[in-house]
C-alpha cells in the first residue's frame, strides 16, 4: 500500500512540482553549464554571440524558443500516445526561465538599439509575462474555486436571469416612475462588460446598484407601498447584487487567469519575427 | 352470448401487432385488444421524432407488418396502415382485466365488464405495466392524469404534481418553466426529501421553487379530489388547495401480478424473472402464450418475429425454426465436433451444471447473449487483473487457476461442468487470477447480462453460483495453502446478507467475533477519535473485516459501515477461530494484515494530537468522496481545484478524441475542500446504466471501462438509470475543419465540442439518430484518458477508490 500511496502522490503533483521538480533540475544544470562555459572559455576579444560559446548558446536559445512555442500546438492537438501536457508545461516553465541565463550570456552583455536587442527585449517580455502567468496559476485557482462553490458559470447567469424575471413581474403594479428605476437594473447592468470591468470586477454606474439606491430612497421617503411591493423589490435587488458580485468575481478571476496570455502569445509571435531578423542579419553581415 | 375467437391477442405492441397481422393473413378468427386508443403504446410514448432502430441487424424480420429503422412517426404510421390493410380485427380502448378458463375455452373479462371467449390467448402486454393510481376519494376524476406529453399545452391552471421521482420533478419543472403559461404548480411529496430523484433534478426543482415558480409540499399526501380543489394531509394538518389538474407520477407496478392472476407462472420470485415458457412460447397454462418484452425479448424485431412464430405454432406448424437460427449457427461454426444448433444446445445444457435446468427456449436465448469457444491446451483464458465481468462454464476439458501472483506453477484445477470467473461477475472487480486451459477445452463465456438473467430465472443456477462464489472468495481472501476441504465448517456457517448504504455491520466498542467478507459493494472503517468519527480506511469487495477482535479477544475497535449497498458473507467467529488453529499459515497472514491495520490506526491517532485539523480534513474529504459514489466507482475523475485554471482543456480534449462530443462536464458536480468531482463516469462496479439496456449495448471493456457499443438504440434508459447524470443523448456533430485551418485561417469552431448552432448549420444528412454518450476512459487510445493527458497544470487526475481513499489524501491535505 505504501508504494501505491507514493505513486498517487506523484500523480497528484501540480505542474511546478512535476516528477519531483525534474525540469527545474534539468534547467538548473543547463544554466550552470552555460555559466561555466561562459566563464571558463576564454573568448577573444570578449564574449559575445560571435564566439564558439556564443554560437552554442544562441543555437540552444533559438531552439528552445521554437520548442517553447510548440506548447500552443501541443495543447490543442489531442493526439494519441503517451504524453502529458502537465509535463510539457512544467518543462516549458523551467526551460523558459533558463533562457534568461542562456540568452543573456549569449549577448555577452552587449546591448544596443538594434534588431538584436529588440529580439532580446521581446524575449524578456515573454518570459516576464510567463512568470506573471505562473503566479496567476499558482494563486488564483483557489479564489475561483472558493467563489463559485458548486455553482457553474451557466448557473450563475441563469440565476441572474431568473431574478430579472422576478423583478420584471414584481415591478408591474408600480408607478411609472418607480418601474423606471427597476428598469435601470434590468437594462443597464452587465456581468462582463469591457476589459476594465472584467479585470477589476468594478462596474461604475451599475444599473442594479443605482436601482437599489433609488428604490431604497423611495422607501425611506415614506412613499406609499401597497402590498409591500417596494420592499419585495428591494430584497430582490439585494439578492441580485449578491448574485452579481459572485458572477463578477468569477468573470474577473477567469479574466486574470487569462489576461497575461494576451501579452505572452502576441509577444511570442513578435519575438519569432525579431529572432528571424536577428539570425538573418547576423549571417548576412558575416 | 359473448363473441368467440380462435385466438385473442392482448396488447398491440410490435409483438401483438405482428401476431394479429399474421393471424389475419392465415384467416384465423382473431381479435387484437389494446387498452389505449392507439396501436403500440410503448413506441407511441417515445419522444417525438425519435429515431427507432432496427437492431440486431443480422436478424431477419419475419412479419406481415413492415418495420425499418426510421422516425417514430413513420414507424407508427406504417403500422397503422399495415394493420388496416392486413384486416386486423382491432379492439381499441379496451383493457383486459382478467383471463379465466383453459385451452379451448378462455374467458377474457374486458374493461367495462364485457367478456369474450377465445380458444387460445397470446399475451403481449410488454413490461411497461400500469402506472400506480390515486387511491384517495375522487382519484378517478377525469382531470387526474398519469402522463404528460407536452407541458406547453396547459395554461392558467392550478396543477398539482404528485410523486417525488424524476418523472414527477421533470413534469413539475416543465409546467412551471414558462411564466407566460401562468400555471400555479405544486409538487407533493409524501416523504421529507427527494431521495429517489437525481441530484440535478432536485437542484433544478429547488431553484424553481426559490425563483417562486412553483411550490413544494413535503410530507403531505392527497386525501380528497373534488372539482377545483384537492384536500391534502400535511404535517401541520389538513389543507384545501385550488386544483384543476392532477398529474400523478407515482411510478408503475410491473404487470407481473396481473399475469400471475391469469395463471402464468414465473421462473422465480426474483424481480428480474420471466414467465416459464415452452419452446413454442406456451406458458404453464396450456393455450396461453407469452411473447415480446414480457417473454424477455426487449427489441422490436425480436418481438415482431415472435408474433409471427407464435401464430404459426398455434396454427400447428410446430416444426418452424426460430428466426435466430442463423445467428446461433454463426456463433457455433468453427467449433470442433460437427453438431447442429439443437445438438450444441443440448450438449452445453447437459454438461455445464448451472445450465442443467434451462428449457430449450431459455437455452436459445441464453446462447444469443453468450459465446462458445474452444481453447487449446495451455492457452490463457484471462489474466490476473484483467477487467471482466463474464462467467465461464466448462463444457469440455478442464482449466488451471494460477493462484499465486508470482509463481505460475502453483495451480488449482477446475473440472468440466463447473464455472469460473464468478468473482468478477459478483463483485465487478478485476480478475483475481490467471486461468489457462489444462487440456483442449470448450468453454461457454456467459456475459454479465446473461448470467444475471440466468440467476434470476433458474433458482438452481443461482444457488450453485452463490455456493461457488462464497467458497472461492474465501479461498482467495485467506490466501495460499488453503484447500476447499479445509473450509467446510466455515462455509457451512456462512450467511449472505445485504447491507444497505450507511448501515453498520460492526460497531466500535461492541462485543462480537463474527468475521465479514465483502462479496460486492464496499465498506468504510471509522473510529471515534476525540468524540468524532474519523475515516480510517476503505474496504473494497474481496476483503474481510472483524478478525481483530477475534484474534485479540477484545471488543470491536472500529465501526464498519457500507459505503454503498453491499452483499457481505457473515462467517461464524468460532468456526474461523478453529480454522486459524489448524492453519498456522493463515494465522500468520491474519496477524500480518492486522498489524498493517493497527499501524494505520496508530498513525492516525498519533497525528491526531499534532495535526488535529489535518485529520479532520482528511476524514471529511474521504466521507465526502464516499457520498459522491466514489465507493462504488472503479475509476473516477477528480479535479484538484487548487490547480484548476478553468481552461476546460479537459473537455475539449474529450470532445476532440470522441467524435466531437465531450463526455465530461468539468464545472458541474460537487466540490469539497477544493476537491471537485465533475460530472463524469465513475465506471461503477455494478453499473446502474447496464440495468436495463434493450440491445445489451453496455459492456465493461478490458481496462475496466464501461462503454456503450454501436448497437445503442437511443432509448435513454441508461441516461435515466445513471444516478450521477453522466450519460447524455446526442448525435455526432459534422466533421470540423482541421486544426491547422482553424489556427491559420480561422475556419471552423476550433478545438472542443462545436456549438449546437454550428453543428446545426453544417449538418449534412437530415437524420442522425441520437445515441447515448458516455466516458469510455479513452479505451483503445494509447496514453490513457485524454482529459488527464490534456490538463496543463495537473489538476485532473483519475483514481480508483482503494488508491485514493487512503493515506494519499492525508499527504494532500498535509500540503
Ligand atoms: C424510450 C424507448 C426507446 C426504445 N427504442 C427502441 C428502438 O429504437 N429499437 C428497438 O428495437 N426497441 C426499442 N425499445 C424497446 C421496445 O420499444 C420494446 O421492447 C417493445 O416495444 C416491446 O414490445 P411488446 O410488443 O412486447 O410490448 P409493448 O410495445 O410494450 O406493447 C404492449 C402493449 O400492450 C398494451 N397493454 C398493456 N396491458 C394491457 C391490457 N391489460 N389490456 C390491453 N392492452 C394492454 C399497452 O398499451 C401496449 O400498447 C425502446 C424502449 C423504450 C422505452
Ligand atoms: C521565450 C520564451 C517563451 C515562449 C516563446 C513561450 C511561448 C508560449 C506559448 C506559445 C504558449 C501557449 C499559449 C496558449 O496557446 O495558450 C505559452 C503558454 C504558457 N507559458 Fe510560455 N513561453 C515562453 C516562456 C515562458 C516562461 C519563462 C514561463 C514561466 C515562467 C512561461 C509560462 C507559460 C505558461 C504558464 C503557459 C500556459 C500554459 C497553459 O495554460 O497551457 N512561458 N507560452
Amino acid at each position: 500500500m505504501a508504494s501505491r500511496a507514493a505513486n498517487r502522490g506523484a500523480l497528484h503533483e501540480g505542474f511546478l512540482r512535476h516528477n519531483g521538480f525534474r525540469w527545474l533540475k534539468i534547467a538548473s544544470v543547463l544554466c550552470i553549464t552555460a555559466l561555466a562555459a561562459y566563464l571558463l572559455v576564454d573568448a577573444e576579444p570578449r564574449p559575445n554571440g560571435g564566439t564558439a560559446v556564443g554560437y552554442a548558446l544562441g543555437t540552444i536559445g533559438a531552439l528552445l524558443i521554437l520548442w517553447l512555442t510548440m506548447l500552443g500546438l501541443r495543447k490543442r492537438v489531442i493526439s494519441r500516445g503517451r504524453y502529458s501536457l502537465k509535463a510539457w508545461t512544467s518543462a516549458h516553465v523551467y526551460l523558459g526561465l533558463s533562457l534568461i541565463t542562456i540568452v543573456t550570456l549569449h549577448t555577452g552583455f552587449q546591448l544596443g538599439w538594434n534588431v538584436h536587442t529588440l529580439a532580446y527585449a521581446l524575449m524578456m517580455i515573454v518570459v516576464l509575462s510567463g512568470i506573471w502567468g505562473v503566479i496567476a496559476y499558482g494563486t488564483l485557482p483557489r479564489t475561483l474555486s472558493a467563489n463559485r462553490g458548486e455553482a457553474t458559470q451557466g448557473q450563475m447567469l441563469e440565476g441572474l436571469r431568473l431574478l430579472d424575471r422576478q423583478l420584471h413581474d414584481a415591478a408591474q403594479p408600480l408607478l411609472p416612475r418607480q418601474s423606471e428605476m427597476v428598469r435601470e437594473s434590468l437594462e443597464n447592468c452587465s456581468v462582463g462588460g469591457g476589459l476594465y470591468a472584467r479585470l477589476t470586477g468594478r462596474h461604475r454606474r451599475c444599473g442594479n446598484a443605482r436601482a437599489l439606491t433609488a428604490v431604497k430612497a423611495e422607501l425611506r421617503a415614506g412613499r406609499p407601498d401597497p402590498g409591500q411591493r417596494l420592499s419585495l423589490i428591494v430584497s430582490l435587488l439585494e439578492r441580485k447584487e449578491a448574485a452579481l458580485g459572485q458572477a463578477r468575481r468569477h468573470i474577473r478571476t477567469r479574466a486574470l487567469l487569462e489576461v497575461w496570455l494576451y501579452i505572452h502569445v502576441p509577444a511570442t509571435f513578435a519575438l519569432i519575427a525579431a529572432l528571424t531578423a536577428h539570425i538573418v542579419s547576423v549571417f548576412y553581415y558575416w | 352470448m359473448s363473441e368467440s375467437f380462435r385466438v385473442a391477442i392482448i396488447g398491440s405492441g410490435p409483438a401483438g401487432l405482428s401476431a394479429a397481422a399474421h393471424a389475419a393473413k392465415l384467416g384465423l378468427r382473431h381479435v387484437l385488444i389494446e387498452k389505449t386508443d392507439h396501436l403500440s403504446d410503448t413506441i407511441f410514448r417515445y419522444q417525438r421524432g425519435k429515431h427507432v432502430m432496427a437492431t440486431p441487424s443480422q436478424l431477419v424480420l419475419r412479419s406481415d407488418v413492415a418495420f425499418d429503422a426510421g422516425k417514430r412517426e413513420a414507424v407508427l404510421g406504417r403500422w397503422d396502415e399495415d394493420a388496416r390493410s392486413a384486416g386486423v380485427n382491432l379492439l381499441l380502448n379496451t383493457e383486459v382485466k382478467a383471463i379465466a378458463g383453459a385451452a379451448g375455452a378462455f374467458t377474457l373479462t374486458l374493461s367495462g365488464g364485457k367478456t369474450i371467449q377465445a380458444e387460445t390467448v397470446v399475451l403481449a402486454i410488454g413490461t411497461q405495466g400500469n402506472p400506480n393510481t390515486m387511491r384517495c376519494e375522487g382519484g378517478n376524476s377525469p382531470w387526474v392524469q398519469y402522463s404528460l406529453d407536452d407541458p406547453a399545452e396547459y395554461v392558467d391552471e392550478h396543477i398539482i404534481v404528485i410523486g417525488a421521482g424524476d418523472a414527477g420533478i421533470e413534469n413539475a419543472i416543465g409546467l412551471a418553466a414558462d411564466p407566460e403559461q401562468r400555471n400555479t404548480v405544486t409538487i407533493l411529496n409524501r416523504s421529507a426529501d427527494f431521495a429517489r430523484a437525481k441530484d440535478a433534478n432536485v437542484k433544478g426543482l429547488n431553484a424553481a421553487r426559490d425563483a417562486g415558480r412553483l411550490s413544494i409540499l413535503l410530507e403531505s399526501s392527497p386525501t380528497k379530489i373534488e372539482p377545483g380543489f384537492m384536500t391534502v394531509e400535511t404535517r401541520d394538518g389538513e389543507a384545501r388547495l385550488p386544483c384543476n389538474r392532477v398529474i400523478a407520477r407515482m411510478g408503475s407496478s410491473p404487470p407481473r401480478k396481473f399475469i400471475e392472476s391469469c395463471g402464468v407462472q414465473f421462473s422465480s420470485d426474483d424481480r428480474e424473472a420471466f414467465p416459464t415458457l415452452s419452446p413454442t412460447f406456451e406458458s404453464t397454462t396450456p393455450g396461453l402464450y407469452v411473447i415480446g418484452a414480457l417473454a424477455g425479448y426487449p427489441l422490436i424485431k425480436h418481438c415482431m418475429n415472435q408474433g409471427y412464430d407464435v401464430i404459426e405454432f398455434i396454427a400447428g406448424n410446430i416444426a418452424l425454426k426460430p428466426a435466430d437460427e442463423p445467428i446461433l449457427e454463426k456463433k457455433l461454426t468453427g467449433l470442433p465436433g460437427r453438431r447442429s444448433v439443437a445438438e450444441w444446445l443440448d450438449f452445453l445444457r447437459e454438461r455445464v451444471e448451472i445450465l442443467n435446468d434451462l428449457s430449450p427456449l431459455q437455452m436459445r436465448e441464453f446462447l444469443l447473449d453468450s459465446d462458445v469457444r474452444a481453447y487449446a491446451r495451455g492457452e490463457v483464458v484471462f489474466q490476473r487483473n484483467d477487467a471482466g465481468s463474464s462467467l465461464f462454464g466448462i463444457a469440455a476439458g478442464s482449466v488451471l487457476v494460477e493462484v499465486s501472483a508470482t509463481d505460475p506453477s502453483i495451480t488449482v484445477p477446475i473440472a468440466q461442468g463447473s464455472i469460473f470467473g464468478e468473482v468478477g461477475l459478483i463483485s465487478g472487480r478485476r480478475r483475481g487470477a490467471t486461468i489457462r486451459a489444462a487440456e483442449d477445452c470448450i468453454l461457454v463465456e456467459v456475459s454479465r447480462l446473461a448470467a444475471l438473467k440466468l440467476m434470476a430465472s433458474v433458482p438452481a443456477a443461482k444457488r450453485a453460483i452463490n455456493r461457488i462464489t462464497t467458497e472461492r472468495l474465501l479461498l482467495q481472501m485467506f490466501g495460499s495453502g488453503l484447500r476447499k476441504e479445509d473450509l467446510g465448517p466455515l462455509v457451512a456457517s456462512a450467511e449472505v446478507m445485504t447491507v444497505r448504504k450507511g448501515d453498520c455491520i460492526i460497531k466500535e466498542g461492541e462485543e462480537g467475533s463474527d468475521i465479514f467478507a465483502i462479496r460486492s459493494g464496499s465498506m468504510v472503517i471509522e473510529k471515534l477519535i476525540g468524540g468524532k468519527p474519523v475515516f480510517l480506511s476503505y474496504l473494497p469487495a474481496g476483503s474481510y473485516v472483524g478478525e481483530m477482535a477475534l484474534i485479540d479477544n477484545s471488543r470491536r475497535t472500529a465501526t464498519v459501515r457500507a459505503a454503498i449497498k453491499s452483499d457481505v458473507i457473515k462467517l461464524d467467529g468460532n468456526a474461523f477461530r478453529w480454522l486459524l488453529s489448524v492453519q498456522p499459515e493463515l494465522l500468520a497472514k491474519a496477524k500480518r494484515d492486522m498489524a498493517a491495520r493497527r499501524d494505520l490506526n496508530g498513525f492516525i491517532e498519533s497525528k491526531k494530537d499534532s495535526f488535529g485539523g489535518v485529520i479532520d480534513l482528511y476524514s471529511s474529504v474521504a466521507t465526502f468522496l464516499v457520498e459522491q459514489g466514489v465507493g462504488e466507482a472503479t475509476d473516477v475523475l477528480l479535479i484538484d481545484e487548487t490547480l484548476c485554471v478553468g481552461c476546460d482543456n479537459c473537455e475539449k480534449a474529450c470532445a476532440d478524441s470522441h467524435d466531437g462530443l465531450s463526455r465530461l462536464d468539468r464545472e458541474a458536480g460537487r466540490t469539497y475542500a477544493h476537491l471537485h468531482v465533475p460530472t463524469s463516469c465513475r465506471h461503477c462496479e455494478h453499473p446502474h446504466c447496464m440495468a436495463d439496456c434493450p440491445p445489451n449495448a453496455i459492456h465493461r471493456g478490458p481496462d475496466g471501462e464501461v462503454f456503450i457499443d454501436d448497437s445503442c438504440i437511443g432509448c435513454g434508459n441508461c441516461e435515466r438509470n445513471c444516478p450521477y447524470g453522466v450519460i447524455r443523448m446526442d448525435k455526432v456533430p459534422p466533421k470540423k475543419p482541421s486544426l491547422l485551418s482553424w489556427l491559420t485561417l480561422g475556419l471552423g469552431p476550433g478545438p472542443g465540442e462545436p456549438s449546437k448552432a454550428w453543428s446545426y448549420k453544417h449538418a449534412k444528412s437530415a437524420e442522425a439518430p441520437k445515441k447515448a454518450i458516455k466516458c469510455d476512459m479513452c479505451a483503445g487510445q494509447s496514453g490513457g484518458p485524454a482529459c488527464v493527458r490534456a490538463c496543463p497544470t495537473g489538476a485532473a487526475i483519475r483514481v480508483s477508490p482503494e488508491d485514493f481513499l487512503s493515506i494519499a489524501l492525508l499527504d494532500r491535505s498535509g500540503g
